[in-house]
């Protein structure tokens, strides 16, 4: 049975919630709600603003697992072997392995004047298998003008956004692109010493930079650029079959031997440090708005706390006076304010899944670098109903004992 | 049973003192009906809250069972008032959230009935006093004098040693009023000690002792033989 103050206080806080005014009850569950998405909402679009970055590069790039040249290295090592090995895996979807170097682009080289400067650009060259790529990353997707690669387009390329001028959509004197250049414009390839002149294909506009900043070859033409013939290649894209864990598949290659030459990673190892540091300092911030919300949201409680507590001073007096315990009295109100958090909470809980992050899925942000998604895990999201419902209950708990502690005789006779 | 000893109440403001209560002895045995009278301001309704728990007094003893309160907590003086004493207010002091059933059967839970008993003793009370019909009815829906007679029904459905009644007709018209002291009477009659403060003689006169007080003492004691 439970003890006598707590029946009696959920006794008093049901019928004081049952007979409230619709509209003070409307507008307490109003900012809880309010106050719910602040604290969900604010910090999961901060965190989604780079998830979905991060998404991105996982399926568009990266995918799951990554496997990339040692640092000393110039391409891996015995790369037919380790496709065939990493082919066996049965967590294995596709795999793309692909060539890569630096180079520089150059257009209107016929054209240009001894006097004029010429009209190049910086890129990563990529060379790739055009149906492996697209079974694992979907390249053929951003392809935004022109048409994908074929397997015989031997003197054609894709070529990432950033690299063309006319796609930029911000002019930086640390970023070269590339003028005058559309479909079917000729463009020379420069890599080391080699110079090849193609055609560009297919225009490619994504959020991703390594797509960006790229030039895409299909891989027997790169290899015949660079002089490479044994096969190694320079980093292998790994998907695997929905549900397969990365971290199991890396670990299985370093359990084979792998890791001794080549660098093998999960998406999220792959993660460039700087992005590890931006997603921890937006989670701050969120919880830094999270927490204002947090605050304002138990100010607002307090005060509707204390003023209905303070106009019911009378009737408090009065239970005191005929007995019922002061502690009941402020475990009714704690009562109430659990309500009004939980209702709050439950709304926005409908809200946040129902609605927003569908919502958000279908429609992302239009962000320069990334499609912005909501992120809302769920234990973190009942970590801060956790939250709202402890310093709501704080809140009403506060100025319940402040009202209750005063001379009963005073509160029955409303003197001061 | 209840006794009290130069009673004493001041209240402060600032650096004014107002002396209320200036040393009240009086007793009152079980089942005696008393009226405490005097003029607006002479200390009445100070002198019932003292003597009723519901106040601290600034000196004196208040002495009820032979325990001297002036040694209990507040707990205890709260478990005191539950249990042994039933208060009724002049303005009816109704919990407004409650139908007139929950705030008769509100003092019986906190006494540790449970809701089934609690709720099937403050209906027949409430039936008794003619409010059968009003059960569930809040106290806006309900005229002053229902609203009285629902307050009385609370204060001795618990059945206690004292009633307290604080101007119990003051807000009410003469046939309301005339009701509510039928009640006491019959309480009365019943074995109910009732300690009554008011300001009308024809009232007054249906106790068998009635008090005088002015000036913060008692100027009179007058044994009557009620009607």
């Amino acid at each position: 049975m439970l003890p006598l103050n707590i029946r009696i206080g959920w006794f008093l806080a049901l019928r004081a919630l049952r007979r409230a005014s619709l509209w003070t009850t409307g507008l307490i569950i109003f900012v809880m709600v309010l106050t719910f998405l602040n604290l969900v909402v604010v910090s999961g679009i901060l965190v989604g603003l780079l998830q979905g970055a991060i998404e991105a590069a996982r399926t568009h790039y990266t995918s799951d697992v990554i496997v990339s040249t040692l640092s000393d290295k110039k391409y891996i090592e015995n790369s037919p072997n380790l496709v065939a090995l990493i082919a066996t895996l049965p967590e294995v979807e596709a795999i793309t392995p692909r060539y890569r170097e630096g180079g520089t682009l150059e257009a209107n080289y016929k054209t240009r004047k001894e006097t004029d400067k010429p009209n190049t650009a910086v890129a990563q060259v990529v060379g790739i298998d055009p149906y492996a790529e697209d079974a694992v990353t979907g390249l053929s997707q951003f392809v935004a003008e022109g048409s994908y690669l074929a397997p015989g387009d031997y003197d054609k390329v894709l070529i990432g956004r950033y690299l063309l001028k006319q796609y930029l959509p911000f002019d930086s004197p640390n970023l070269s692109a590339l003028e005058n250049v559309g479909i079917g414009t000729r463009i020379r390839i420069n890599v080391g010493e080699v110079t090849r002149e193609v055609v560009v294909k297919g225009i490619l506009v994504s959020k991703i930079d390594e797509l960006s900043l790229a030039v895409f070859m299909v891989d027997s033409q790169f290899r015949s650029l660079i002089g490479r013939n044994d096969g190694n290649v320079d980093e292998i894209s790994i998907k695997l079959k929905p549900g397969a864990d990365p971290v199991a598949v890396r670990e299985a290659l370093e359990r084979s031997g792998v890791a001794t030459y080549a660098r093998v990673q999960t998406y999220e190892d792959a993660q460039p440090q700087f992005l590890r540091d931006i997603i921890a300092t937006f989670n701050m911030l969120g919880t830094a708005f999270s927490s204002i919300g947090l605050v304002v949201a138990s100010i607002t409680i307090f005060i509707v706390v204390f003023i209905n507590a303070l106009t019911r001073r009378k009737f408090i007096g009065i239970l005191k006076g005929i007995g019922v315990n002061g502690r009941a009295i402020e475990i009714s109100y704690v009562f109430q304010s659990i309500f009004y958090a939980l209702v709050g909470s439950a709304i926005g809980l409908m809200l946040v899944y129902g609605f927003l992050v569908p919502s958000f899925a279908a429609h992302p942000i239009d962000f320069p670098f990334s499609d912005g998604i909501l992120v809302a895990p769920l234990d973190q999201t009942f970590f801060r109903v956790g939250l709202l419902v402890f310093s709501t209950v704080v809140a009403g708990f506060i100025p319940a004992w402040m009202i209750i502690r005063r001379n009963t005789l005073d509160s029955i006779l409303g003197r001061n | 049973m209840i006794e009290t000893k130069s009673l004493q109440k001041t209240f402060k403001n600032g650096d004014v003192e107002t002396h209320v209560l200036k040393g009240i002895d009086f007793v009152a045995l079980e089942g005696e009906f008393i009226a405490i009278m005097g003029r607006s301001g002479a200390g009445k309704s100070t002198f019932l809250y003292q003597m009723s728990l519901l106040d601290d007094p600034t000196g004196g003893e208040v002495i009820i069972d032979g325990q001297n309160t002036h040694e209990m907590s507040s707990n205890e003086k709260m478990r005191f008032r539950l249990v042994k004493f039933g208060y009724v207010f002049q303005d009816y002091a109704l919990l407004p959230e409650l139908t007139a059933l929950e705030n008769v059967a509100l003092p019986l839970l906190m006494q540790g009935h449970s809701k089934r008993k609690a709720y099937r003793e403050a209906g027949v009370a409430l039936e008794r006093a003619g409010l059968g019909h009003r059960l569930h009815n809040l106290p806006s829906q309900l005229s002053g004098g229902e609203q009285q007679r629902v307050s009385i029904v609370r204060a001795v459905a618990h059945k206690p040693n004292v009633l307290f009644a604080d101007e119990p007709t003051a807000n009410l018209d003469n046939q309301s009023s005339e009701v509510i002291m039928e009640i006491f009477k019959d309480l009365h009659r019943e074995g109910q000690t009732i300690i009554m403060v008011t300001h009308e003689e024809q009232y007054a006169r249906l106790a068998e002792k009635i008090i005088k007080i002015d000036d913060g003492k008692i100027v009179s004691t007058t044994k009557n033989h009620p009607r």
